[in-house]
């Protein structure tokens, strides 16, 4: 009983093809997470300096560009991607 | 695949010309400047160039220089650079100003209403409103290649009485 449900759960995850959040609808989302959007202004403490996860933009820029290059037929970073049909 | 993608043509068309051109009243606001409050009521008659600002946005540092040249470029034509600082600290901004000079006249709004009312969705986010206080274009980010198409907006704007 218990493997058919987790079959069935396996099932339906793969049937949404794309598992990422940005796919979710918005009620599941609202459901699992409570956030609060940020706002294009409010994002200062953001923009500082030991807010980013690379500091060094040259570093940052060159890391982005090999993942891309290696991801981009999952869709890599950000916009774009192929195959799966919901970008 | 490419039928879906034919269906999806007009709504990129529309979304690209709605951004260009929305005809539509610049909703009003009164803020502190520096010397007393500034609404923009008060620029009623003039061409004016709203900009949303933040000491922390690189794009608005780049695009001071640029501002502050057209102020002074076409400031007898009746153009007014209004550049609205969005830092939740007026701390912030004054040290920015320090560095980067703003010459143009500024309003500070730190609880962030105003860009709530622009439906400001980057920074910065400027607007051009004509002389009877519509918005007539809109433009997200800052660029120096793009600078001069929106100068020809600017000056094209004030030709119109």
């Amino acid at each position: 009983m218990e493997k058919k449900t987790l079959s069935l759960i396996v099932v339906l995850l793969m049937m949404s093809a794309c598992s990422t959040m940005k796919d979710m609808s918005n009620t599941v989302k609202d459901s699992l997470f409570t956030y609060e959007k940020v706002k294009p202004w409010q994002k200062g403490d953001l923009a500082k300096e030991d807010m980013q996860l690379v500091d060094d933009g040259m570093l940052n820029y060159a890391d982005e560009h090999i993942y891309f290059s290696k991801e981009a037929a999952t869709g890599g970073k950000g916009v774009g991607g192929g195959g799966c049909g919901c970008n | 695949m490419r039928s879906q993608s034919f269906l999806f043509l007009p709504l990129f068309l529309f979304l690209i010309y709605s951004g260009n051109s929305l005809a539509a009243k610049a909703p009003p606001f009164t803020l502190n400047g520096d010397n007393g409050s500034i609404s923009l009521k008060q620029f009623r008659g003039k061409v004016v160039y709203l900009d949303f600002w933040a000491s922390w946005c690189v794009p608005c540092r780049k695009s001071f220089p640029w501002m502050n040249a057209m102020q002074a470029k076409y400031k007898s034509k009746g153009l007014v650079v209004l550049g609205i600082n969005l830092d939740d600290n007026k701390k912030a901004a004054t040290a920015f100003l320090k560095q980067v000079p703003g010459k143009f006249t500024m309003a500070y709004d730190p609880e962030g209403d105003t860009p709530g009312k622009y439906h400001v969705e980057v920074m910065p986010t400027s607007y051009l409103i004509d002389r009877s206080g519509n918005i007539v274009y809109s433009h997200r980010g800052f660029k120096k290649s793009q600078s001069a198409e929106m100068e020809s907006k600017i000056s094209e704007l004030l030709r119109k009485k």
